[in-house]
């Protein structure tokens, strides 16, 4: 068998609260899986235990076989790497991007930097012109763009990508889009996805696993998402709501201050 | 696909040609906006920083003065008309002539002179004191507010006792203790300078500490030293920059202030601060003695002071607006 | 019809760029009535610049002109610094664009939402903390007791934005600018979000500027959309007429959405070649 992510009987902590509970999920092997649900879910929660930010959980991770400890090792970044929500703060505003593409090499004493880093800002549709440009210097598409580099310079075999284009323009997030399922099929990766676009999940990935205050309620094969025929009441409702004009009823707040 | 090209032309990107055809190569390489090294896109930034700067009046004011500052010590030797520590007491106390152009002191020794000297100690002090306490300062503040915790709180007590005495007090109490003399001034006013700059690198490292791009670093298993050492001290630079430029003023007059109590330069040592204290007893009739170096204190003190302005508006990025 | 609330003569929003200067947004005008204002465009065309303008919050060296710049009887471009703080917040509120960036790091959410409304109204201790709480609550945050006593890098994506939105509406403003309020919140959340926005309108009166690159969402809930793309206006629409939309840039933005039941292999993508040279 080949899971490349697995993930029994989760719980996440921050100070005294569970803010993930009893989640379960498994991802194979290049395949793109996305977890969706509101605001606040835990949705960030959970990568962020994958690879060690959150440090207090129970129950198991395991990535490619072996169990995860509680916290970021050198072996694990070689396997999986992270790419953030928003590209404007996961840029060091000093390093300009050949530093910042540099750096994963450097701390793993990789050689031939210059012909890498050429090779993946090719790769991922960076002009060698913003090679040496700082971040401040590159719109906000450009800079997921190095985000998304950085994460692939190690070769990694998992990524976790958190919502990487709610922050970016549709017509920049079709770009981004077109890249990672170019990517994917290029370097036979896996893809753990978190966002709240429906539309997005349904261009990009395989599967669904759904979220609602830190519990999976449904996973579901991206087919019934595209035919609209989910299991539970609460994932119908957060595809009516996404197929537009839909949730407005249910939603009737009054302002009173 | 739809093309954008022809729809519109800008307006801006022809007005950067034509302006371009007027610049000279080195600012066309400097302004480029795909430099082709790391060299390149460093010196763009400091020209753009440069020239940002050069637009306030009072920062080149205050550079102007500091940069005098410089040259006048480098170059004492030669730019002194007379000894600072030869005596000629047929010539005592004179008023400023056109022989003395700031007039003489009690042994005779010519004030413009002294001062210019002066200026190779004032500058030694100030150097000596940054490049020891901004270091310290720098990276005990970093170390605390990257780890946090009880490392935090033990490193930040210790800065607080520090903070919580009078700066001239503290550095008195370690001048008694070492011994008086320059080097000790020195040293004692290192000791005095650093907690304030810990505390600004703490507080700005907390502001970034939980940001993506360090948290990206982390991801990639880099240890702390190196999380610290690259990625967090840079940032805290520039705010521990401007606020040692700021204390400039502070420390020229700390030293000053030892100089004067005869705890720091010993004589005959041309020190500012020593010689206006032994202007002093002369200070209703022959003012020059005890003023002029007071001058030369107030106008370097002032020029640190705009620089340091100066440096603020360029550097830091919370008075610059946008991203 | 009553003179409008915001009037906009040729905004032009000018940086001096190290080759000479730069305009990057080049003369824009609107009106904006007691109605929700929708402005669409790709990354940098100069709609978050649009709105900061309007606040008057470009600080030099960026460079600001309008012919005319009026609000509600003010000519906002001749106020002193100190009369447009009062205007800034208590009549217009602006929802800025990246909360993360816009929220203090090391001040709690409940001291900043307190703060907000401390800045314009005197209130006892008791009741500033029942208004957070009641604000919070609105933006459909569960659990606003908790939330109030956390730093910004400990509530989620969406909930900063949520804060930034209660911070905002909280004094009641006359006029709204939200840039980008929603783009990290789910559909139903922004759903409840933008509701309640538009229960304000309906009650209070307030002029909505909603400044987004969700071409629905705009569609959706407001009035009249503009279309900017490189610092101009390039097309004004009804906002149920998008889809009509002739300008082949609008028609790009429109291609590029992914749709529910996607199934092309890739999307179309707007054609930036000419745009790298900036
Ligand atoms: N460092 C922290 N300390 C305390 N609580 C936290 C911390 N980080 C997150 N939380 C809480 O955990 C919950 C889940 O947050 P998480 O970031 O996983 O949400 P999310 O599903 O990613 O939401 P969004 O779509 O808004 O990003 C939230 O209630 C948040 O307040
Ligand atoms: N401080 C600055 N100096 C020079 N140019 C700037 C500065 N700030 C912004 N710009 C430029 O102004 C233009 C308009 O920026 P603006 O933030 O208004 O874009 P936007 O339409 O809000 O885009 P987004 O959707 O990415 O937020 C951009 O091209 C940007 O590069
Ligand atoms: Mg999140
Ligand atoms: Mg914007």
């Amino acid at each position: 068998m080949s899971c490349a992510l697995e993930i029994e009987g989760l719980f996440v902590r921050y100070g005294r609260d569970d803010v993930v509970r009893d989640v379960s999920f498994a991802i194979e092997t290049g395949e793109s899986y996305a977890l969706v649900g509101e605001s606040g879910s835990g949705k960030s929660t959970i990568l962020r235990a994958i690879v060690g930010m959150a440090r207090d959980w129970r129950g198991v991770i395991r990535v490619d076989g072996r169990d995860r400890v509680n916290r970021i090792d050198r072996q694990f970044a070689r396997h999986c790497q992270m790419v953030f929500q928003d590209p404007y703060a996961s840029l060091h505003p000093r390093r300009t991007v050949n530093d910042t593409l540099t750096e994963p090499l450097k701390i793993h004493g990789i050689g031939a930097r210059d012909a890498r880093v050429i090779a993946m800002m090719e790769d991922v549709g960076l002009d060698p012109r913003f090679r040496f440009r700082f971040p401040h210097q590159l719109s906000g598409g450009q800079r997921q763009r190095v985000a998304i580099a950085r994460a692939l310079m190690l070769e990694p075999k998992l990524l976790l990508l958190d919502e990487p284009t709610s922050a970016l323009d549709v017509s920049v997030q079709a770009e981004i889009l077109n890249l990672l399922v170019r990517l994917r099929a290029e370097r036979d990766l896996t893809y753990l996805l978190v966002t709240h676009s429906l539309p997005v999940v349904g261009f990009l990935c395989d599967r669904l696993g759904v979220l609602r205050y830190g519990q999976l309620v449904e996973e579901a094969p991206v087919e019934r998402l595209r035919a609209g025929t989910f299991a539970t009441a609460y994932a119908q409702e957060l595809y009516g709501a996404s197929l537009g004009g839909g949730d407005r009823s249910g939603a009737t707040v009054v302002a009173e201050t | 696909m739809v093309d954008l090209r022809n729809t519109e032309a800008d307006a801006a990107t022809e007005g950067d040609t034509r302006k371009a055809g007027r610049m000279g190569a080195l600012a066309l390489w400097l302004t480029d906006d795909a430099p082709a090294s790391r060299v390149q896109a460093q010196a763009g930034q400091a020209y753009a920083i440069a020239r940002s700067f050069a637009r306030n009046p009072l920062a080149m004011l205050g550079a102007f003065i500091v940069g005098l500052l410089i040259v006048v010590a480098l170059f004492a030797p030669w730019l002194a008309p007379y000894s600072p520590v030869g005596q000629n007491l047929e010539m005592r106390l004179m008023p400023p002539s056109a022989e003395h152009w700031l007039g003489t002191d009690e042994l005779g020794r010519d004030i413009l002179s002294r001062i210019i000297h002066g200026a190779r100690i004032t500058l030694l002090i100030v150097v000596m004191v940054a490049l020891i306490s901004a270091p310290i300062g720098l990276l005990i503040g970093a170390v605390a507010g990257y780890f946090g915790g009880w490392v935090d709180r033990i490193l930040m007590a210790i800065t607080d006792v520090f903070l919580s005495l009078p700066k001239l007090i503290m550095a008195l109490a370690f001048v008694a203790a070492l011994g008086a003399g320059l080097q000790n001034a020195i040293i004692a006013i290192a000791i005095t300078a650093w907690p304030a700059y810990a505390r600004i690198a703490r507080a700005e490292t907390l502001t970034f500490r939980k940001s993506e791009f360090i948290a990206a670093v982390e991801l990639q298993g880099a240890s702390n030293l190196r999380i610290i050492g690259i990625h967090v001290l840079p940032l805290c630079m520039s705010s521990t920059i401007i606020r040692v430029t700021l204390d400039m003023a502070g420390i020229i007059l700390t030293a000053a202030g030892l100089g004067f109590l005869g705890l720091g330069a010993q004589p005959p040592l041309p020190e500012w601060g020593a010689m206006i204290s032994r202007g002093r007893s002369f200070i209703l009739d022959q003012w020059w003695v005890a003023t002029m170096p007071g001058f030369a204190i107030i106008i370097v003190s002032l020029g640190f002071c705009f620089l340091g302005d100066g440096l603020r508006d360029v550097l830091d990025p919370r008075q610059r607006d946008g991203r | 019809m009553s003179a409008p609330l915001l009037q906009m003569r040729n905004l032009r929003v000018t940086f001096p760029g190290p080759r000479g200067p730069v305009q990057v947004v080049k003369g824009v005008s609107f009106d904006l009535g007691r109605e929700r204002l929708g402005i669409v465009g790709e990354s940098g065309s100069g709609k978050s610049m649009t709105g900061r303008s309007i606040l008057r919050l470009l600080k030099p060296p960026a460079k600001v002109e309008t012919d005319l710049l009026r609000f509600d009887g003010m000519d906002l471009d001749q106020l002193s610094e100190k009369q447009m703080r009062a205007v800034r917040g208590a009549r217009i509120s602006m929802v800025m664009q990246d909360p993360k960036f816009s929220l203090n790091p090391v001040m709690t959410i409940g001291t900043q939402i307190a703060e907000a409304l401390r800045v314009h109204e005197k209130l006892p201790r008791r009741e500033i903390e029942a208004r957070v709480i009641t604000m919070l609550e609105q933006v459909r945050i569960d659990d606003p007791r908790r939330v109030v006593k956390l730093y910004p890098h400990e509530v989620s994506g969406g909930m900063g934005q949520r804060v930034m939105i209660a911070m905002m509406l909280i004094p009641q403003p006359d006029i709204l600018i939200a840039d980008e309020p929603t783009s990290a919140l789910d559909v139903s959340v922004q759903a409840q979000v933008l509701d309640l926005i538009e229960a304000m309108i309906a009650k209070n009166g307030m002029g909505l500027i909603l400044i987004s690159h969700d071409l629905e969402l705009v569609a959706r809930y407001c009035d009249r959309v503009l279309v900017m793309h490189r610092g101009r206006v390039v097309e004004e629409l009804a906002a149920g007429r998008l889809h009509e939309a002739r300008h082949p840039y609008t028609k790009g933005l429109l291609a590029a959405v992914p749709q529910m039941d996607e199934r092309r292999a890739i999307l179309p993508v707007l054609d930036r070649a000419a745009e790298y040279e900036t």
